[in-house]
C-alpha cells in the first residue's frame, strides 16, 4: 500500500521532467547572467589550468575561466537555436495551413516546395546561406530557421488535411457551420499542441546545427563566443593536452540538447490524449 | 514487370532530377548573387590592402563579376547545361575536377561509416528489440538517444584527443602521412588514417538506424506469425534473428540510403576535426574564402548524391518487397 502512494504514476513524473528541464534552462540563463563577465577576464598567472575547485572546468591558454565561458557560450547558442526553431516553425505552419487550405495548385507548389528543400544536405545548405548572408549570428539564425521548416511543414499539411476529411468536421459541414466555425472549434484545438510539440522537437536540431555551423567558422566572431566557437577555438589547444578545453563545455552542449529532447517528448506525452492519462 | 515500365520508370526518375537540379541551382544562384561577401576579397584575402582599384576591376572583369546578375545567371546555367562547372577560384582547377578527386578521398570514409553504422546499428537494433525493456535495451536505447543529441565535431575532438594525442595510436590528421601525396601512400597508411574518423561517424550515424530497426523488431515480435511460431516452441531470440529477420532488414536497408545527407553532413564535420582533405572540407574552404563556383559546384553535386541514395533504397524497395509489385507503380 506505502508503495504505490510513494511512487509517483507516470503522470506526474512526466512532469517532474518538465519541470526539471525547465530549472535546467533558466539555471543556464542565471548562470551566464551572474558570471558572465567572468568569461572575458583574462589573468595570466592562471593560464591553463587544469580542472578544479577554484576553476571547475579548468582555465584558457589566456587564463579565463572555462566554466564562465561555457555557461556564457552555452547561452549563445541556446538563443540562436531557439530563434531559429521558432522562425522555421512559423514558416512550417504558414505553408502546412497554406497547402491544406488554400487548394490544389498551393499544395503542389508547397509539397514541391518540400521535396526541393529536403534535396540538399542540411549541412550543405546551411553553408549555402550562411555564406548567402554574409555569416555573423544573423546569418547563423536565417541558415537554420531557412532549412529546418519541410519536415513540420509536412506534419502540420498532414494533420490538416486528415481532419478536414474526418468524419466529424464533415457533419459539422453539413449542419451548417462556416468555415471560421470549423477553424476555431475542430481545426485549431488539433493543430495548436502538433505545432507546439513540433517547435520543441525542432529545438535540439536547431541547437546541434547552429553549433557546427559555428565549428566550420561560419557566423560568430570571436567576441560572441558561442559554444561552437569555443570548440573550434579549443581545437589548437588540444595537442598540447588541454583536454579539458573541449571536453566539458561538450558535455554541457550534450546535456541541454538532451534536455530539450526530453522535454518536447514530455510535453508530447502530456498533450497527446492517448497518453495523457497514464 | 516489363521492360517498357523499367525503363519510364527510370526516366520519371531522370526527368525530376534535371527539374530539382534546376530549381536548385537556381535558387542557390539567387542566394549567392545576395551574399555581402564580396568574391574579389574573400579571394585576396590578407593581400586586400596591396592591390590597387585597378587590379581588382581586371579580377571582377576576367570572372565576369561586371556583369549583371541575370546575364551572369544565364551564362552559367548554359554552361552548366553542357557540363562545365567554371573554375575553382582557390583550387585554380576546374570544378568538376576539384569535387572528383576531393570525392573520392570523401568516398572512402563515407563508405566505410555507413556500412559500419549500418551493420552495427542493425545488429543493436535487433538485439534491443528481441530483449525489449531488459537492461540491455535500456542500454542501447540510452546510447542512441544520446548520441542522437551529440555533435559530430566534439565526437571527432574526443576520439582525436584519446586516440590521437593521450594514446597515440592513430595519426592526428590528414588522409595519408604529411609529405607524401595522396598516390604515395600504401593502403594501410590510407586505412591507419581513416580508422578515426570513419569511427567517429559511426558511432553517431548508428543511433537513428538502431532506433528505427528496434521499433521494426518489436512490431514484428507482436505479430501473428511471430505467436504462430511460438506456439511451436520457438524461442523470441530465435524469431527474431531467424524470422523477423529479413522483415526488418528491409526497412532498414531503405533507410540507410535516405540518411545519406545525414552521412555528408557528418563528413563535413568530421573532415574539418581531423583535418581530412576530401569533398567536405572543400565545401568550408569555399564557403569561407568565397569560392563561389566550387561551392554551387557541391552543392548541386550532394544534391544529385542524396537524390541517387533516395532512389537506390525506393528501387531496392520495389526489387525485394513482394507487395509492391514491381517497379509498377513508380509514379504513384
Amino acid at each position: 500500500m506505502k508503495l504505490s502512494i510513494t511512487a509517483p504514476d507516470r503522470r506526474s513524473r512526466t512532469l517532474w521532467t518538465i519541470a526539471g528541464c525547465l530549472i535546467l534552462f533558466s539555471a543556464i540563463f542565471i548562470g551566464a547572467w551572474l558570471y558572465g563577465e567572468q568569461a572575458l577576464m583574462t589573468s595570466l598567472d592562471a593560464r591553463k589550468l587544469p580542472p578544479s575547485w577554484l576553476h571547475p572546468f579548468g582555465t584558457d591558454w589566456l587564463g579565463r575561466d572555462m566554466f564562465a565561458r561555457t555557461l556564457a557560450g552555452i547561452r549563445i547558442s541556446l538563443g540562436v537555436g531557439l530563434s531559429a526553431a521558432i522562425f522555421s516553425s512559423f514558416i512550417a505552419l504558414i505553408l502546412g495551413l497554406a497547402a491544406a487550405l488554400l487548394g490544389r495548385s498551393v499544395d503542389t507548389v508547397v509539397t514541391w516546395l518540400v521535396d526541393v528543400g529536403m534535396a540538399t544536405p542540411h549541412l550543405v545548405l546551411l553553408i549555402l546561406i550562411s555564406f548567402a548572408c554574409g555569416g555573423g549570428a544573423r546569418g547563423v539564425i536565417i541558415a537554420v530557421a531557412v532549412s529546418h521548416w519541410p519536415s513540420l511543414t509536412r506534419v502540420i499539411r498532414a494533420e490538416v488535411l486528415a481532419l478536414l476529411s474526418s468524419e466529424y468536421v464533415t457533419l459539422s459541414r453539413q449542419l451548417g457551420k462556416g468555415p471560421y466555425w470549423i477553424a476555431r472549434r475542430h481545426l485549431l484545438p488539433h493543430v495548436v499542441p502538433q505545432f507546439l510539440v513540433g517547435l520543441l522537437l525542432l529545438f535540439p536540431h536547431a541547437i546541434l546545427h547552429s553549433a557546427g555551423l559555428t565549428f566550420l567558422g561560419f557566423g560568430m566572431s570571436p567576441h560572441t563566443p558561442a559554444i561552437g566557437a569555443l570548440l573550434a577555438d579549443s581545437m589548437r589547444y588540444l595537442s598540447m593536452g588541454l583536454w579539458w578545453l573541449a571536453v566539458a563545455p561538450g558535455l554541457v552542449l550534450i546535456i541541454s540538447v538532451k534536455a530539450f529532447d526530453i522535454l518536447g517528448n514530455n510535453v508530447r506525452a502530456i498533450m497527446d490524449p492517448k497518453t495523457q492519462r497514464e | 514487370m516489363n521492360k517498357g515500365t523499367v525503363v519510364r520508370y527510370l526516366f520519371g526518375k531522370f526527368a525530376r532530377l534535371l527539374v530539382l537540379i534546376a530549381a536548385v541551382a537556381t535558387l542557390s544562384f539567387v542566394l549567392v548573387s545576395y551574399s555581402p561577401i564580396d568574391p574579389v576579397d574573400a579571394y585576396v584575402g590578407a593581400a586586400v590592402l596591396k592591390i590597387s582599384p585597378e587590379q581588382r576591376a581586371v579580377i571582377a572583369q576576367r570572372w565576369g563579376l561586371d556583369r549583371p546578375p541575370v546575364e551572369r545567371y544565364l551564362k552559367w546555367a548554359g554552361h552548366l547545361a553542357r557540363g562545365d562547372f567554371g573554375i575553382s577560384t582557390i583550387f585554380n582547377q576546374p570544378v568538376l575536377a576539384v569535387i572528383g578527386s576531393r570525392f573520392v578521398t570523401s568516398f572512402w570514409l563515407m563508405a566505410l561509416a555507413w556500412s559500419i553504422s549500418g551493420l552495427l546499428g542493425f545488429g543493436l537494433g535487433l538485439t534491443a528489440g528481441a530483449m525489449e525493456d531488459s537492461l540491455v535495451d535500456r542500454g542501447i536505447r540510452f546510447y542512441a538517444y544520446t548520441m542522437a543529441s551529440t555533435p559530430t565535431f566534439w565526437m571527432g575532438m574526443v576520439m582525436l584527443m584519446f586516440f590521437s594525442i593521450y594514446l597515440g595510436w592513430t595519426p592526428v590528421g590528414g588522409a595519408w602521412p604529411l609529405g607524401l601525396s595522396g598516390a604515395q601512400a600504401t593502403l594501410g597508411q590510407r586505412l591507419h588514417h581513416l580508422l578515426l574518423p570513419a569511427a567517429t561517424l559511426s558511432l553517431i550515424g548508428v543511433a537513428q538506424i538502431a532506433l528505427h530497426t528496434r521499433e521494426k523488431t518489436i512490431e514484428a515480435v507482436r505479430s501473428d506469425y511471430a505467436l504462430f511460431a511460438r506456439a511451436q516452441g520457438e524461442s523470441t531470440l530465435g524469431i527474431v534473428f531467424q524470422r523477423a529477420v529479413r522483415n526488418v532488414a528491409l526497412p532498414a536497408v531503405t533507410l540507410q540510403f535516405a540518411s545519406l545527407g545525414e552521412l555528408f553532413g557528418g563528413a563535413v564535420l568530421a573532415e574539418q576535426v581531423f583535418a581530412y582533405p576530401g569533398l567536405g572540407r572543400a565545401t568550408v574552404e569555399a564557403g569561407i574564402r568565397g569560392d563561389v563556383p566550387l561551392l554551387l559546384g557541391i552543392v548541386l553535386f550532394s544534391t544529385f548524391f542524396v537524390f541517387t541514395g533516395n532512389t537506390l533504397a525506393d528501387i531496392i524497395y520495389r526489387l525485394v518487397d513482394p507487395r509492391i509489385s514491381g517497379i509498377r507503380r513508380a509514379e504513384s
